[in-house]
């Protein structure tokens, strides 16, 4: 018999990382003068269980440094040590270094060694410091494994146990328990003579019907070959826990499948309508429960993909009151929405972006306590992150109650770098200059925002998949950051457009609605075309115009403008007709070819052509909107 | 028909080790991850052998086993908690509850099947 011990290493990986994770959050939240008994006991187990993995699966670095920590954590709960902030920052930092270990061991790289006595030492140094001051003598039961047992305690288990009898020494257990004739050291004891447990407890097997049938169950399993974890019985998942561990990648090809699955749903909805005579009534039936299911397929598998925010959340706490401690600010964080629900390949590529948000807000937002004072606003700043979920976006919103972004400074910044100003920029566009490469009004470039990455690189990041990012922000009150991401990137609702002879997709989400126009409703403003409804002038881009397209409709009476609203921008869109409504899987356009302007991707249509999908914003920013002053004057 | 064994721990690397390691000695095993899960189970099933671990979220193994000596089929079922610290005092904790024995954590899986085939006769 040999269990390949590796098997297990992905599993204990992850579940040591949710530890950490917990055990970080619970810190963070820990009343330092008196804290909650379950909060100490929660920390105590995630060390206790990484500690336990680690020994069985031979990850000693975390076995060691698990120990110390464990030792102080259950005098913590114990009361014999009394928690106090440096300990706290020791337990976080010890934290930080067993995650690095777990890495480590992970990537398969080498174990640094060095830092991990520096971690047990430092560890070793709060104990005792514990230790002296309250002179605990307590203190050493939490440490030994083997701690000697007093004399009696020897003779009952002797008594008891059955490890001292030679017969059973020779037939189990190896030869170090051969030579040490003590219970303890065996690793393992028992309190009552075997015999008789045992043979009661085989003899008298009270079986109801419902016991033979699962066992049935786990014997039908069991034929099977089960080199592999996730052949487990299924009665087994089910009870032990509601939720899996599945691969992503498995995940995604599921959502692929799902994806291709929709393009054939509607190819075969087209091929049918070619179809006549007996049976095509049924048929038509059959193809809309295939429609019913395809979707309800894809939704279930897009829902797999989704995560709850407070996995990118979660990790601010730590950030926010290192950051704050090291420039000397208070900080008071607030994290509003954290369960709204976001796609995986996002919440990924959102953790650097909004950690450098963040730490902009408070390094160079948050202003020092005493300037808050003098201003007269409350000495602890806040910042706020907020996630909610609107339609088919997310919105994730960081705002703070700091300095504000001065305009003046950027400006003249701006000027610096060669890039065009004016003085009637609104507000709006000024914010948007501190997104140019290089671009920096700190004074000082601290270590901590100020590392050579810029807003540019934020905005390229929430831009890779698929965001915008908008700043709102007033001068000595604090500015908003917001962070608008598409729900998911492999699929989309749309609605097909006609113009001249091609077809194009617009999400859905950014469709206010379409109409055909009358003439009373066009009107000319400043040499533009402008569409007069919803109490609003909208100016109108023709799709034709811009994607260069002849023989398509020019006069929008007679054509259908689709109203579309962006982040910042509202238009409408001329084009010739509505085709339909459709899901669409996207395919990148710039994985396969190259970005095109206007064009978020393309997709597939079930007649087999390929139909682009379109790319509102980038279509709104060449719309000139009319401000609102006009609009009033006009209106 | 093969003794079914019975694991309750909350790690699930631990768990499913475990696992394995006794299925590949060819018994039944069925999982569960709190000694809340493994009594709500035990009241429904006769498990041969329980094998807990001490150290656990919302019902810990002594409680564990206190609870499963108050089911009549259970008085006499071998019960072993698996813990880091075999100290005199979760000893004395353990025999009070009235458990068989202790196995310390870290463990060979040679040696749990050792113990596990000891146990069960």
């Amino acid at each position: 018999m040999s269990i390949d011990m590796n098997q297990f290493h992905g599993v204990f990986f992850d579940e040591s990382e949710e530890h950490l994770v917990e055990m970080e959050e619970v810190l963070m939240t820990l009343s330092v003068e008196s804290p909650n008994p379950e909060d100490l006991n929660c920390i105590f187990r995630a060390a206790h269980s990484i500690k336990g993995g680690s020994g069985i699966f031979g990850f000693d670095a975390l076995t060691g440094l698990t120990h110390v920590m464990e030792s102080l954590l259950d005098q913590a709960r114990k009361g014999q040590t009394h928690l106090t902030t440096p300990i706290v920052n020791t337990l976080l930092t010890t934290g930080d270094l067993l995650r690095a270990i777990l890495n480590s061991y992970r990537n398969k790289e080498d174990i640094d060694w060095a830092a991990i006595e520096a971690g047990t030492q430092a560890l070793n140094a709060v104990i005792d410091d514990n230790k002296s001051a309250q002179n605990n003598e307590e203190n050493e039961q939490g440490f030994g494994f083997f701690t000697p047992i007093d004399s009696s305690e020897v003779n009952e288990n002797v008594d008891f146990g059955l490890f001292d009898e030679n017969e059973f020494s020779k037939d189990v257990i190896d030869d170090e328990v051969k030579s040490t004739p003590s219970n303890e050291s065996n690793g393992f004891g028992f309190f009552e003579p075997l015999e008789s447990v045992c043979d009661q407890g085989i003899r008298t097997p009270v079986l109801s019907e419902h016991d033979a049938v699962i066992q049935d169950d786990l014997d039908s399993t069991k034929t099977k070959p089960s080199n592999t974890v996730k052949s487990n019985s299924k009665k087994t998942v089910v009870k032990e826990s509601n939720s899996l561990r599945v691969d992503t990648q498995k995940i995604d090809s599921l959502v692929n499948l799902v994806g291709e699955l929709v393009i054939t749903q509607s190819m075969l909805k087209l091929a049918s309508e070619d179809v006549f005579g007996h049976g095509t009534e049924k048929l038509q039936e059959a193809l809309e429960i295939l429609d019913r299911n395809v979707r309800q397929a894809q939704e279930t598998a897009m829902s797999m993909r989704m995560l709850p925010m407070s996995f990118v959340f979660n990790r601010f706490p730590r950030v926010v009151r290192d950051l704050a401690a090291k420039l000397d600010k208070e900080v008071e964080l607030v994290i509003e929405g954290s369960s709204a629900e976001i796609d995986k390949s996002l919440i990924e590529k959102l953790v650097d972006p909004l950690t450098h948000l963040v730490r902009n807000s408070i390094d160079h937002g948050i202003e020092l306590p005493a300037k808050r004072l003098a201003a007269g606003k409350p000495q602890v700043g806040k910042v706020t992150l907020k996630a909610e979920q609107g339609g088919g976006s997310i919105l994730i919103s960081i705002v703070d109650d700091g300095a504000g972004l001065d305009k003046q400074k950027i400006l003249e910044k701006a000027k610096q770098n060669g890039i065009e100003t004016h003085d009637k920029m609104p507000d709006s566009d000024i914010w948007k200059l501190i997104f140019a490469a290089g671009f920096s009004t700190a004074t000082e470039v601290t270590d901590l925002s100020g590392r050579g990455v810029g807003m540019d690189v934020v905005k390229q990041n929430i831009e890779s998949i698929g965001g915008q990012v908008e700043i709102e922000s007033e001068l000595g009150k604090g500015s908003r950051f917001i962070i608008r991401l598409p729900l998911t990137l492999a699929i989309l609702d749309g609605i097909c457009v006609s113009v001249g002879d091609q077809v194009f997709i617009i999400p859905l989400t950014q469709i206010v609605e379409s109409i055909q126009p009358v003439s009373n409703q066009i009107k000319t403003l400043v040499n533009e075309q402008m569409l007069w409804i919803r109490d609003a002038y909208w100016p109108i881009l023709p799709l034709y115009e811009y994607m260069n397209i002849q023989g398509a409709e020019s006069d929008p009476t007679q054509a259908i403008v689709v109203l579309i609203t962006t982040a910042n921008k509202r238009f409408g869109l001329l084009v010739d007709g509505l085709v339909g409504q459709q899901q669409v899987v996207i395919k990148s356009l710039e994985h396969h070819y190259k970005p095109v302007p206007g064009v978020a991707g393309a997709t597939i249509m079930g007649d087999g052509s390929v139909a682009f999908i379109l790319d509102v914003e980038s279509l709104a920013s060449t719309v000139n909107q009319p401000s609102v002053d006009i609009e009033v004057k006009i209106a | 028909m093969n003794p079914h064994i019975l694991i309750v721990d909350d790690s699930p690397s631990i768990r499913q080790m475990v696992e394995m390691t006794l299925k590949s000695g060819d018994y039944q095993v069925t999982a569960a991850e709190d000694g809340q899960a493994a009594l709500e189970l035990c009241q429904q099933h006769q498990y041969q052998f329980v094998l807990t671990d001490q150290n656990m979220p919302k019902m810990d193994g002594i409680t564990l086993v206190k609870s499963l000596r108050g089911i009549d089929s259970y008085k006499r079922t071998p019960i072993i908690i698996l813990t880091t610290e075999a100290s005199d005092s979760m000893k004395s904790q353990g025999r009070e509850a009235g458990a068989t024995g202790w196995m310390v954590k870290p463990f060979d899986p040679n040696k749990l099947l050792q113990v596990t085939a000891k146990v069960l006769g």
